[in-house]
């Protein structure tokens, strides 16, 4: 574990005991994210890539093996606020304005400058003149990037993304990676990114984490190298494609192990 | 909701209210046929004057819609506010105990559910006896209450407020327990990765989700809450209120006097839960909710 290592685990596994007996969520997972990476995680449905996530930000525990975030454990990490964590859907509390949504980890933290850093991390998200707003009058994708806004206002250097574009249509989907990329460009976080998309994870990650199921464990790290101010143009080069073509050669494979 | 106050909806309800006052004239002619036939017949028979005697008695079995009017003008319009004989003067003295027990049933109410929420075992140990609480008939321990309190040296509204109170928590803490409950785990995950406290988490999340559940109980409460001050009345001898109004009715026969209570008792519930609705209407609006 070296001293830039923002999360390192070593043998880390889950078990979760159910009725039918346990399920083996993770297993042997093996993992550095270096300060300044972006790590998607990617797989098919159940192979432990959200768990993986959940246990990273203390919202699951894990069963065996160690972690370590930000040099301390979860838990720690959790009470410094060392991470925002990007859910699946918005979970925007309706009954707040856009800006009060930004500004409710903020409140919870009792942070000073609040309203400087909404209105800054608003404009981030191209969400500036939506503050007064409730969360009804939006679009799916603007809600989505409320709720990045509200990961950022805390200025973790950590952001954990958890399929924050899953349930947008294509097109806003594009536009929300190229503004993720520049977003991540131009504030240098650290981003841990989990999704099912292929092209996604290429074309925003430094460094792909290919998963495979029963039980949930890493099977392939790819590592892009793609160039810094890429556009979506990319996704047509040949080495998009090679990266890609690896990727589902890493799914098809992990696969195949099962059924 | 947008046609309740709109011109769709004038047709309906007078209609309905015209069925319903023609049965009610047909009924009092009915049911005063024992009492009014005497009369009748002395003043000569005949349509006119089986009207004019069924539905002008002094003391009628069923007195007709108008008498009622009739009554409630004179005690409501015609007497100062503040003497015993005024209408007002009773509903005052009911709605002063109905609030003061709305307001502590809400208190309690949405403690319990709290603790309810917060504390799994609170959960099994305490929501039977709150069940139970429900099942026993208010007619039966209202006079008990009373007694108990009385021997503790309380007298006055609170003895009636503790028995608007015991009737109106139930569905403020059954709602509330909903409400303080329905965050889905993804928003109940956020405050998690801000490591909010229980108290952050209630305050910035359980209660406002919760609020719409409140206010569907609170308009419950309230209206079960005069029904409890009104029946705080009955057993004690209460000496104002509309349910001593109904009591001092029925001793001497004065069932306008009754009647008159019963539609002054109705218009003050339906006053007070569109009065909760109102609250809840602008309350929705600070809230974002959808016009």
């Amino acid at each position: 574990m070296t001293a830039k290592a923002v999360i390192a685990t070593h043998d880390l596994s889950l078990t979760f005991t159910t009725a039918d007996g346990p399920v083996y969520a993770l297993q042997g997972v093996d993992l550095t994210v270096n300060d300044g990476d972006f790590v998607s995680f990617i797989g098919p449905s159940g192979c432990g890539k959200t768990t993986l996530l959940r246990v990273i930000a203390d919202l699951e525990r894990a069963t065996g093996g160690t972690i370590e975030v930000n040099g301390m454990s979860p838990h720690a990490a959790r009470m410094a606020r060392a991470y925002g964590y990007v859910f699946q859907a918005p979970a925007l509390y309706p009954w707040r304005t856009v800006e009060r949504n930004v500004g409710l980890p903020l409140e919870i933290m009792g942070i000073a400058d609040a309203s400087e850093r909404v209105r800054r991390n608003l404009e981030l998200v191209n969400l500036a003149g939506f503050e007064k707003k409730f969360p009804w009058q939006l679009s799916g994708g603007m809600q989505q990037r409320v709720s990045i806004a509200r990961a950022l206002a805390v200025e973790p250097k950590l952001l954990l993304m958890d399929e924050p574009f899953g349930a947008l249509d294509e097109i806003v989907r594009d536009k929300l990676n190229q503004q993720l990329l520049e977003l991540w460009a131009a504030t240098k976080k650290t981003v841990v990114f989990v999704t099912h998309s292929i092209p996604e994870a290429v074309f925003l990650s430094s460094k792909i984490i290919v998963m495979s199921p029963r039980p949930g464990r890493i099977i392939d790290v790819i590592e892009t190298n793609l160039p810094k101010d890429r556009t979506l143009d990319i996704r047509e080069t040949p080495a998009f494609l090679k990266i890609a073509h690896r990727v589902r050669e890493g799914l098809k494979a992990g696969h195949s192990y099962e059924d | 909701m947008r046609t309740s106050g709109g011109q769709g909806s004038v047709v309906p309800v007078t209609v309905v209210v015209l069925v319903i006052l023609v049965i009610w004239y047909i009924a009092a002619i009915l049911m005063n046929a024992v009492i009014a036939q005497p009369k009748i017949d002395a003043a000569g028979g005949g349509l006119a004057n089986m009207l004019g005697v069924s539905w002008g008695l002094d003391r009628p079995i069923v007195p007709a819609p108008h008498q009622i009017l009739a009554e409630i003008w004179k005690t409501v319009f015609l007497v100062a506010p503040w003497k015993v004989k005024s209408l007002v003067y009773h509903v005052w003295v009911t709605l002063s105990s109905t609030l003061l027990g709305f307001a502590l049933g809400t208190l309690l109410g949405i403690g319990l559910a709290i603790a309810i929420v917060h504390f799994k075992l609170l959960n099994k140990s305490l929501m039977p006896w709150i069940i139970a609480s429900q099942t026993i008939p208010i007619l039966a321990i209202a006079p008990m209450i009373i007694v108990v309190l009385g021997s503790l040296g309380l007298t006055g509204i609170l003895p009636k407020s503790i028995i608007s109170m015991y009737l109106c928590f139930f569905p403020v803490t059954i709602g509330m327990v909903k409400g303080l409950t329905s965050p889905d785990p993804m928003q109940l995950d956020l405050m998690r990765t801000y490591y909010a406290s229980p108290w952050q988490i209630l305050w910035k999340l359980r209660f406002p989700a919760s609020l719409p559940f409140l206010f569907a109980s609170l308009k419950v409460a309230i209206a079960i809450a005069l029904t409890g001050a009104i029946v705080g009345e009955l057993p004690t001898g209460a000496q104002a209120g509309i349910g001593a109004r109904m009591l001092a009715g029925s001793y001497y026969g004065q069932t306008i006097q009754i009647w008159a209570a019963l539609v002054a008792a109705s218009c003050a519930a339906a006053s007070l839960v569109y009065a909760v609705g109102g609250i809840e209407g602008l309350v929705g609006r600070r809230m974002g909710a959808r016009p």
